[in-house]
C-alpha cells in the first residue's frame, strides 16, 4: 500500500544555514508525532511539505503523487490540512468565517456545523473576530478551520503550546476522536505526554535529521536515549 | 464664512479623489506588499485615456468608464508580464515600478505633448449649484458622491463577499491563507486589476477638474502614499479617513501658506507615525 505521505531525503537552506540536512519519513494512517527540541527544524519540515519553505533537494509524495515544487494552495487542495505553530488566526475574519471562507465540502465530511458542534465555545463567539478568543478557543478553531477543507492527512505544528494543562487534555481528546477518521494525522509536539497519549509512533527530529524514529513505547524505555534526544528521562 | 465653507469643501472633495485613487493602492500594497510606484501613472493613463475617448464621442461617461477598463488591462498586462518577475524582491519591485513610470510617462509625451489637458464635462455639469452657503461647482460635488458609493461598493466587497473575505485573509496572512487551498496569486492578479480601473477612472475623474500633464502622476503617487500610509497599509478605511485628512489639510494651507502644503502633508504623516506607526487603522505587528 502506497504510504499517505513520504518523504525522501529532504533538504532545506535558509541562506547559508542548512536547516534540514536529509529528512525521510514515511506514514500510514493514524497519528504520528514529530518531537524534538526548540530549533531542530521540525516547523521548516512541516513549512516544506506545504511548499511554504524552498526545498533545495529531496522529495515530497502525497498518496504516491509527487507535490514538491507545487504552490501551497495546490498543496492544500490535494489534502494536506495545516495548522501552523503559533495558530495564525485571521485579525480580520470572525470567527464564522474562518470556518468557512476555505472550506471545501464532501459529502459526510467536516464543515462550520460539525465544528461547532464539537466546540460549542466557537458558535456563541462565531461573530467576533477570531483574535478576541481564547488561546485555547484559538486552537480549536486554527484546527476547525484546516478540518472544513476535508484534508487526508491533517498536520498540526505544537498545538499545546501556551496552553493550559486542561486545555491541553481536551486536546487529547479531540485528537482521540480525530483518529477515529481516516484521516492521517501528524502531531508536531514538545509536550511529551500529549504526544505519547495519542501517537504510538515517533519521529525525533536533532538539528535537521530524524535521530530516532520507531515506537514510542521502545523511545521511552531508554533513558539514555531520551536523554540524549530530548533533554528528558 | 463662504470662503471657509469652500476651503473646506475643496478640502473634502479633493479627498475624494485621493480616497478613489490611493483605495486601489492600499489593497495592492497590503496583499502583496508591494510598493507600485506605478500607481501614479495608472491615474494619467486613465485622464489621457478618457480625454482621447470623450473628444472622439463626445461622452464623459464613455470616458470614464473607458479610461478605467484601459488602465485595468494596462495594469493586468504589467503584471502577468513583468511584476510577476519580480514579486517578494522590493528593491527590484520599486525600480521596475519606477522604470514604467518613465518609459509610460515618455510614451505620453510623445502622443499627447506637454500641455496641461483637462477632460471636458457635459455642458449640464459645468455649473454651480447653490449649497446655502455658497455656490459650489457641480464637478467636484459628483466626484464625492462617486468617491462615497465607491467607498460603500468597495466596503460591501471585502465585508460581504467571499473574494473580499480572500483579499482580508490574504492581507493578515499571505501563506496562511495559501495553506488553505487559496489561490493567492489569483486574488492578488484580481485585486490590481480593481486598483488599476479605480485608479484610471479617477484620473478622468480627477482630470475633469484638475489640470493634467505628463509628471503630474508623481504628484498623485506622493499624495496616494501618504494617503495609504497614514490609513495603514492594506486598510480600506483607513484610506477614506487618510484622503479625507490629507484633502482638508492641502486644501487649507494651500489657502492660507501655498509654499507649506507639501510640508504640511509630510507633517501630518510623520504625527499619525509617531503615534500610530501602523497608521490609523493599520494592524498591528501580525507579520
Ligand atoms: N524563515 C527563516 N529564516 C531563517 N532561518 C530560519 C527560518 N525559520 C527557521 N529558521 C531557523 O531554522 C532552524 C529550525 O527552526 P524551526 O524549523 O522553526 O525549528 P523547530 O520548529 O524545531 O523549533 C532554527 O535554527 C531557526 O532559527
Ligand atoms: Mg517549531
Amino acid at each position: 500500500m502506497t504510504p499517505i505521505l513520504k518523504v525522501e531525503d529532504l533538504h532545506v537552506y535558509y541562506g547559508g544555514s542548512h536547516v534540514l540536512q536529509g529528512v525521510s519519513m514515511e506514514l500510514e494512517r493514524g497519528m504520528t508525532a514529530i518531537i524534538g527540541r526548540n530549533g531542530m527544524g521540525k516547523t521548516t519540515l512541516v513549512n516544506a511539505i506545504m511548499g511554504l519553505a524552498p526545498t533545495r533537494a529531496g522529495s515530497v509524495f502525497l498518496e504516491g503523487a509527487r507535490i514538491t515544487g507545487l504552490p501551497p494552495y495546490l498543496i492544500a487542495r490535494k489534502g494536506i490540512g495545516y495548522v501552523p505553530q503559533g495558530r495564525k488566526i485571521f485579525p480580520s475574519l470572525t470567527v464564522d468565517e474562518h470556518l468557512r471562507f476555505a472550506a471545501r465540502p464532501v459529502p459526510g465530511g467536516w464543515d462550520a456545523e460539525k465544528v461547532y458542534g464539537l466546540f460549542p465555545r466557537l458558535r456563541e463567539r462565531f461573530r467576533q473576530s477570531g483574535t478576541n478568543l481564547s488561546g485555547g478557543e484559538q486552537q480549536m478553531l486554527a484546527i476547525g478551520r484546516a478540518l472544513v477543507t476535508n484534508p487526508k492527512l491533517l498536520i498540526m505544528d505544537e498545538p499545546s503550546e501556551g496552553l493550559a494543562p486542561v486545555i491541553v487534555d481536551q486536546l487529547i481528546s479531540f485528537c482521540e476522536t480525530l483518529k477515529q477518521t481516516d484521516m492521517a494525522l501528524v502531531l508536531v509536539e514538545q509536550n511529551l505526554t500529549f504526544a505519547r497519549a495519542v501517537s504510538d509512533q515517533v519521529n525525533v527530529m536533532l538539528t535537521g535529521r530524524f535521530a530516532y524514529q520507531d515506537s514510542f513505547e521502545a523511545l521511552m524505555a531508554d533513558h539514555a536515549l531520551t536523554h540524549q534526544l530530548i533533554g528528558v528521562g | 464664512m463662504n470662503q471657509v465653507f469652500i476651503i473646506l469643501m475643496n478640502g473634502i472633495t479633493y479627498g475624494g479623489l485621493l480616497f478613489m485613487c490611493a483605495s486601489g493602492l492600499t489593497l495592492v500594497f497590503g496583499l502583496m506588499q508591494v510598493v507600485n510606484m506605478s500607481h501614479g501613472i495608472f491615474y494619467l493613463v486613465g485622464a489621457y485615456v478618457g480625454l482621447t475617448v470623450q473628444q472622439r464621442t463626445g461622452s464623459w461617461l464613455l470616458g470614464i468608464l473607458t479610461g478605467g477598463i484601459v488602465t485595468a488591462l494596462v495594469a493586468f498586462l504589467l503584471k502577468i508580464s513583468l511584476f510577476e518577475r519580480v514579486l517578494g524582491d522590493s528593491q527590484r519591485e520599486t525600480l521596475l515600478t519606477l522604470g514604467i513610470n518613465l518609459i509610460i510617462s515618455d510614451v505620453i509625451l510623445a502622443i499627447f505633448g506637454g500641455t496641461p489637458r483637462n477632460v471636458v464635462a457635459p455642458e449640464r455639469i459645468r455649473t454651480s449649484v447653490d449649497l446655502g452657503i455658497s455656490r459650489y461647482p457641480l464637478i467636484r460635488i459628483l466626484i464625492l458622491i462617486i468617491a462615497v458609493a465607491e467607498g460603500i461598493a468597495l466596503f460591501l466587497l471585502i465585508r460581504k463577499t467571499r473574494m473580499g473575505q480572500y483579499i482580508r485573509a490574504g492581507v493578515d496572512n499571505k501563506d496562511m491563507t495559501a495553506a488553505l487551498g487559496v489561490n493567492i496569486k489569483l486574488v492578488f492578479t484580481f485585486v490590481f486589476l480593481l486598483g488599476g480601473f479605480l485608479a484610471g477612472s479617477s484620473g478622468v475623474l480627477g482630470g475633469t477638474y484638475l489640470s493634467f500633464t505628463q509628471g503630474f502622476d508623481a504628484t498623485i503617487l506622493t499624495y496616494s502614499l501618504v494617503v495609504v500610509i497614514i490609513g495603514g497599509i492594506g486598510s480600506l478605511g483607513g484610506a477614506a479617513l487618510g484622503a479625507l485628512m490629507v484633502g482638508l489639510i492641502d486644501s487649507i494651507t494651500k489657502a492660507t501658506i501655498p509654499n507649506l502644503s507639501m510640508i504640511s502633508i509630510f507633517g501630518a504623516l510623520m504625527v499619525v507615525l509617531a503615534f500610530r506607526p501602523n497608521g490609523l487603522l493599520g494592524k498591528g505587528a501580525k507579520r
